[in-house]
């Protein structure tokens, strides 16, 4: 509870500074709005539901990128993981192409999938499939050979070692991996809108700068950076600290 | 009734290794870890093996759990020829490898459930078992939140709800304090009684091995090999102060002293090379 009032105190603060250096009339309000204006912004955004549909759009996008990048990460991950020969070969050309940001991948994207949605979903996967992929191997790596020689004297074999050794034993690193390449998909998917007329979030961003409408620049950016925010919270912030506390990980 | 009345030598073999080796490559060339070792485990027979570190029981027991081949020999057990994985040898690891991401109960029930006992009977199963060994009130903790003669005793019930044909055991009470220990001896010498269980105990404590063991056997330094096989005749229950234990234990100590100089003098002379 304590820490939510500071929270909020420390967001009306921000807030007050934000008005003030705007009543200052340093720069222009079309340089720099002020928060007024971004919720005015936002409210229009909602009703005249240009906002609304920019987040539908973008939510699909990135659960059916994300969607596609954990089921193909994760896969390969523990496919690197199961041989040496793989590891010092493709573990590692992952590894240098994880350096690439991701819209390096676009011109290529453009080029194979034309000005579409498969361009952006392959930006994004290009984003959250390395990370996803490279944290399982690591996952898998670091399980510690006693557990699998126990659970193999205790009977399990094959798919039965996978399911209940395996990957319950590398989920610490697993889920680390998930949360990377979702904060790594968000921002791919954004950059990726940005860049034609997408419809999404990023879309609508690079609306705001032609129409030279920094008050929806700024409310959009709040809309992308809650969402994202939203999502690590909820569905990661959870998931980790449910794992951490079953494996002793801190203390509670 | 104690065991101890009939002689287990007698018995049926259960376990039984001819010239079993096990050699390991590293890049300083062959390193022999156990060399031509014969033994032979009895129905129901409690077998303590002792040596210095280095002597390969723990090589010695991931063979007899199947779960490592020996470079040369034969294991048969219970007159069947023993190649390839092994069923109910179940191993009771020095480090215990418990599954931390499991409760109490789910560690003690895994095995039955790669068995594919039906959830409720191999639930029933596990909580005999971890009664067996007073866990029934921590059945819904995790691991890392036991102590570590709790998390001994739920890798004991982890084995013993398999009703394993050998029950082999690395060290396990290595790592705790004196009266756990002690609490723990009594434990697995009345859970051995009940379920007339036979018993691989690997140790490096003498003293432990004359306390639980019908037999000790001695093994030695580097290459491992038996040194010498004690049968241990006193009464049970035992316990660890009794004068007649320490009386073997001293007798046991000084054959075994040599091997130990030897595991000593050759760690200083690695370091000196190192």
């Amino acid at each position: 509870m304590k820490t939510t009032v500071k929270q909020v105190l420390f967001y009306l603060l921000l807030l007050g500074i934000w008005q003030l250096i705007v009543s200052l009339r340093i720069w222009p309000t079309y340089m720099l709005p002020s928060p007024y204006m971004v919720f005015e912004s936002m409210y229009h955004g909602f009703a005249d539901r240009t906002f609304v549909t920019g987040l539908a759009i973008s939510i699909r996008r990135i659960i059916l990128g994300y969607g596609l990048s954990v089921v193909f990460g994760v896969s390969l991950g523990f496919l690197i993981a199961t041989s040496d020969f793989l590891e010092s070969t493709l573990g590692k050309l992952l590894l240098g192409l994880q350096s690439l940001p991701s819209i390096c991948w676009l011109p290529l994207a453009v080029l194979w999938f034309g000005l579409s949605e498969g361009a952006i979903l392959f930006v994004v996967i290009m984003g959250s499939l390395l990370a996803i992929a490279i944290n399982t191997e690591i996952g898998v790596r670091l399980v510690p050979q006693i557990l699998l020689q126990a659970g193999r004297n205790l009977g399990a074999g094959g798919w039965g070692l996978f399911v209940h050794v395996l990957l319950p034993a590398s989920m610490p690193h697993l889920i680390a991996g998930l949360k990377q390449g979702w904060a790594f998909a968000w921002r791919s998917l954004i950059s990726g809108e940005m860049l034609f007329v997408s419809l999404g979030l990023g879309h609508l961003l690079m609306v705001g700068r032609d129409l030279n409408d920094m008050s929806q620049v700024v409310a959009v950016m709040i809309l992308i950076m809650t969402l994202g925010v939203l999502v690590d919270r909820i569905l990661f912030r959870t998931l980790d600290r449910r794992i951490r506390r079953k494996w002793g990980l801190v203390r509670v | 009734m104690p065991k101890t009345t009939d002689t287990p030598w007698l018995r049926e073999s259960k376990l039984l290794l001819e010239n079993v080796s096990r050699s390991y490559r590293t890049p300083e060339g062959t390193m022999v870890a156990l060399e031509r070792i014969n033994l032979n485990v009895k129905e129901g027979e409690f077998l303590c093996l002792v040596g210095p570190s280095g002597c390969g029981k723990s090589s010695l027991l991931n063979i007899m759990a199947g779960l490592d081949q020996p470079t040369s020999g034969e294991i048969w057990s219970n007159g069947r020829r023993q190649d390839g994985p092994v069923q109910d040898h179940i191993l009771i690891f020095q480090d215990l490898a418990l599954f931390p991401w499991l409760t109490v109960l789910e560690n003690a029930e895994f095995g039955l459930r790669m068995k594919g006992v039906a959830a409720a009977e191999r639930r029933e199963r596990a909580r005999a078992f971890l009664r067996l060994v007073h866990l029934s009130k921590f059945e819904n903790s995790y691991t890392h939140e036991l102590s570590g003669g709790m998390r001994q005793r739920v890798a004991l019930a982890r084995a013993m709800v398999m009703e394993p044909d050998v029950l082999l055991m690395d060290e396990p009470f290595a790592a705790l304090d004196a009266q756990t220990r002690d609490l723990l001896h009594e434990e697995l010498e009345r859970l051995w009684q009940e379920t007339n269980s036979t018993i691989v105990f690997v140790t490096h404590n003498v003293r432990e091995a004359v306390r639980l063991g019908d037999r000790v056997m001695l093994l030695t330094f580097r290459p491992g090999r038996v040194k010498k096989a004690f049968f241990v005749e006193l009464p049970r229950p035992r316990h660890m102060e009794d004068p007649e234990l320490a009386l073997v234990s001293r007798d046991l100590l000084g054959h075994l002293r040599e091997e130990i100089d030897r595991s000593v003098r050759e760690e200083y002379h690695d370091e000196d090379n190192g």
